[in-house]
């Protein structure tokens, strides 16, 4: 007989595996990708696709030159790149989301140890080193429909987004309808609240995220802008659907490596998230807020969780 | 509690794969020419040999003289001439001291002796019997079963558990004995409960074992203080802390024991292999054993005699149909990984599962990605990926304050993880040297 294997238990392990979670995060992206494309064009797809190689690659390329195992397969570095890209305004030359990808996967993800170890979501901090270096590339909108959408548009016209002109810049309001469908200006991925949420609904639904960071944030962010907003619950509804909210709160707060992990924790996260976005959005100088508000909580995660440690089963309660 | 049904929180759904051996009946395995009987089965002090090559031995006679109080003495379970004693395989790991006996076919029985009247025996009377028998917790642990029904003085008993979940993948020796002899159950639940001078008894069993939860109630029928409760079909529903919660909504408290609550708890098969010390003179020589998994030809439920070796039983089952990559003695989620089939049966051998290339196949570990799926499924609320990393850095400090004493080895966290880490693995062997050093500062 051969060799009889010795390991120590369990010996039967679940189906789960990185890979197939990262191609749930991908696969729950695409409906708000492809919405971007068939409103935006070609010029869209083209910043998704140099976003996606170039994080892919930039996670190959120092893997190999460190000469540790190359894990792009995992397709984290794909939904780094995906996420990177969804943050850029679709008029967005060519080498912005070259340069972000690159960012922050080589600064952000591996010089702090790869995947697992980055404190702070890749992708946005990515964007917020693209947004203090090329400001106005990073805030040059298009508005849909205004825009014959062909990628040949060379220069896009600039326009305010509707929470800009919530914010006081000039230019009309859009519709509610047109700000839930995604018939608005903003970033490619933000635009449409429909196609975000049903890749929310799906990453829930496997059990990927878990509610409480989203739920928390949103709730919080509705709330504190729909009472010190000004105009009441109009307010309140167009901050949650027409800015970067649903996709930072259902795709980058809930970042595994840079939220919190116990239950009690998630809900600080996205209570903490909330807050900071409606302080922002309503008293600080950018119209959006979502963020620098998630970068400021990923950077309290291990605080919280050291603080919301769960009670350890039949432990007695220490009395004071 | 979700469903209505009485469960704990956390824990994990791993495949039942018990449809090798759930519908077939309990058989007696073929008793082998030789037998290996470690004189440690159990966890406590080991027995020393009664016998020396040479000397003749009956089925049923002590063989083994407990050394201690968490003990228990070991019995030969075939008529023969011991041939030797010797260090031998132990399913535990490494080698035991054992003695290996020559079978001489005739199955003579030591005369049993039996009390005339079993209802005048008196609890310390009944324990003596228990403990005479070598009885131990027949689960897979092995504690001595009459220290458990020792509690000191101060610990007021009020509830006796019996463990019929039976959440461990492909085992099912518990499942046919709830079904074939749910009499001998509810007898040996009695005995206990007299020991104890309890006057509630609670049978828990999943609720994917709908004929056991039939069959048990049907013998139960007419008992008032008896009741047989339905599980919900979640792993580790059998692990002890998380039963009792299940049942009475009772904690066991941080490093204490079921007796700190009011509790004993004891698996189905102990129960049984009480009532036949009782009622039928028989010591602890034999138990049901699953034998399973798809490299065995036959999987089957075996009455096997204490000190067949693996291959012996695997033989009876009709052998192998292909090389196993890993046999297993237990189940798959807390189960001994085995080095050879040289190794015997012995009082905690649930099952041998004999497993293929692909069975048996690990996936290779990759990076955290902190996904905290270790941290939602942990019954005991740990946090097992800070527990482990703090373990394979070796900060015995941490580790201990992140409670990793309180891990109870299920495993829920190792099969869970997507990064296929070894988590619990960790664990263990954390432990292993926090009571290391613990037991140092303590002799210093």
């Amino acid at each position: 007989m051969s060799m009889l294997t010795v390991t120590s238990a369990p010996h039967i392990r679940s189906k789960d595996s990185v890979s197939r979670i990262m191609l749930d995060v991908v696969l729950a992206l695409l409906p708000a990708g492809i919405f971007s494309v068939y409103l935006y064009g070609t010029r869209a797809l083209l910043t998704i696709i140099l976003g996606v190689a170039s994080a892919v690659l930039t996670e190959a390329l120092i893997q190999k030159l460190t000469k540790k195992p190359v894990t792009i397969y995992d397709l984290s570095a794909v939904v780094t790149g995906l996420l990177l890209a969804y943050n850029l305004p679709p008029s967005a030359p060519w080498w912005l989301p070259v340069i972000g990808s690159a960012i922050a996967i080589a600064l952000v993800k591996h010089v702090f140890g790869g995947l697992g170890n980055n404190f702070m979501n890749p992708a946005l901090a990515a964007r917020a080193i693209l947004l203090a270096a090329w400001p106005v590339q990073m805030t040059s909108w298009i508005i849909p429909n205004t825009e014959s959408i062909s990628s040949a548009t060379a220069d896009a016209v600039s326009s305010a987004t509707p929470l800009a002109i919530l914010k006081g810049a000039e230019g009309v309001l859009p519709s509610l309808k047109d700000a839930i469908i995604g018939n608005i200006g903003g970033t490619i991925g933000e635009v449409s609240a429909v196609a975000l949420l049903l890749g929310a609904a799906y990453l829930l639904y496997r059990k990927v995220i878990t509610w409480h960071i989203p739920a928390a944030y949103i709730t919080t962010t509705f709330v504190l802008v729909t009472l010190l907003g000004g105009r009441g619950l109009e307010t309140g509804i167009y901050h949650i659907f027409a800015g970067g909210l649903i996709l930072g709160a259902f795709y980058m707060a809930t970042d595994y490596s840079s939220s919190p992990i116990t239950v009690k924790g998630k809900l600080i996260m996205g209570i903490g998230c909330g807050i900071l976005t409606a302080v922002i959005r309503l008293y600080g100088g950018y119209p959006e807020g979502v963020s620098y508000s998630i970068l400021l909580m990923n950077v309290a995660a291990p605080l919280i969780d050291k603080y919301t440690m769960p009670r350890v089963f039949g432990e007695v309660k220490q009395h004071a | 509690m979700a469903k209505g049904l009485f469960t704990f929180s956390g824990g994990v759904h791993p495949p039942h794969r018990k449809h090798y051996t759930e519908d077939i009946k309990v058989e007696p395995c073929r008793v082998p020419d030789i037998v290996v009987i470690p004189m440690q089965q159990h966890i406590g002090a080991p027995c020393e040999p009664l016998v020396k090559p040479g000397d003749t031995v009956k089925v049923g006679q002590k063989i083994g003289e407990p050394k201690g109080f968490v003990s228990a003495p070991v019995h030969s379970s075939v008529s023969g001439v011991v041939k030797s004693i010797e260090m031998y395989n132990s399913p535990g790991g490494g080698k035991v001291l054992s003695v290996i006996i020559q079978n001489d076919g005739s199955d003579t029985r030591v005369e049993p002796d039996i009390p005339l009247n079993i209802d005048l025996l008196s609890p310390a009377q009944l324990k003596k019997i228990v403990l005479e028998a070598g009885i131990v917790g027949m689960g897979g642990a092995a504690f001595p079963t009459h220290v458990k029904l020792s509690p000191p003085a101060d610990k007021k008993i009020d509830t006796v558990i019996l463990n019929g979940a039976e959440c461990e993948p492909y085992l099912t020796s518990d499942y046919r004995l709830m079904v074939e002899s749910p009499e001998q159950i509810i007898s040996g639940l009695k005995i206990i409960m007299k020991i104890l001078g309890v006057s509630s008894g609670i049978i828990g069993i999943e609720d994917n074992k709908p004929k056991a939860l039939q069959s048990v109630k049907a013998a139960a029928a007419g008992e008032q203080n008896i009741k047989v409760v339905s599980l919900r079909t979640k792993y580790p529903q059998g692990a002890e802390k998380q039963l009792i919660y299940a049942l009475t909504k009772r904690m066991v408290p941080s490093g204490g024991l079921p007796m700190d609550i009011g509790v004993v708890v004891n698996n189905v098969g102990t129960a049984a292999a009480i009532h036949k010390a009782v009622d039928l003179g028989e010591p602890l020589y034999q138990r049901i054993v699953t034998v399973s998994g798809s490299a065995v030809k036959e999987p089957k439920n075996l009455l096997v005699r204490i000190g067949t070796t693996f291959r012996d039983v695997i033989d009876f089952c009709g052998g192998l149909v292909e090389e196993p990559a890993k046999v297993i003695s237990g189940g798959p989620m807390m189960g001994i990984a085995q080095h050879t089939l040289d190794v015997p049966v012995v009082k905690g051998t649930s099952g041998i599962l004999v497993l293929t290339k692909k069975e048996a196949e690990l996936p290779e570990p990759s990076a955290c990605i902190r996904c905290g799926r270790c941290v939602e499924v942990c019954p005991i609320n740990l946090m097992p990926l800070q527990l482990s990393n703090a373990a394979l850095k070796g900060i015995l400090e941490e580790a201990e304050a992140l409670h990793a004493m309180d891990c109870i080895e299920c495993g829920s966290c190792s099969f869970i993880c997507p990064a296929k880490r070894p988590l619990v693995h960790s664990i263990k062997m954390v432990k292993k040297e926090i009571t290391a050093r613990r037991k140092r500062s303590a002799s210093s």
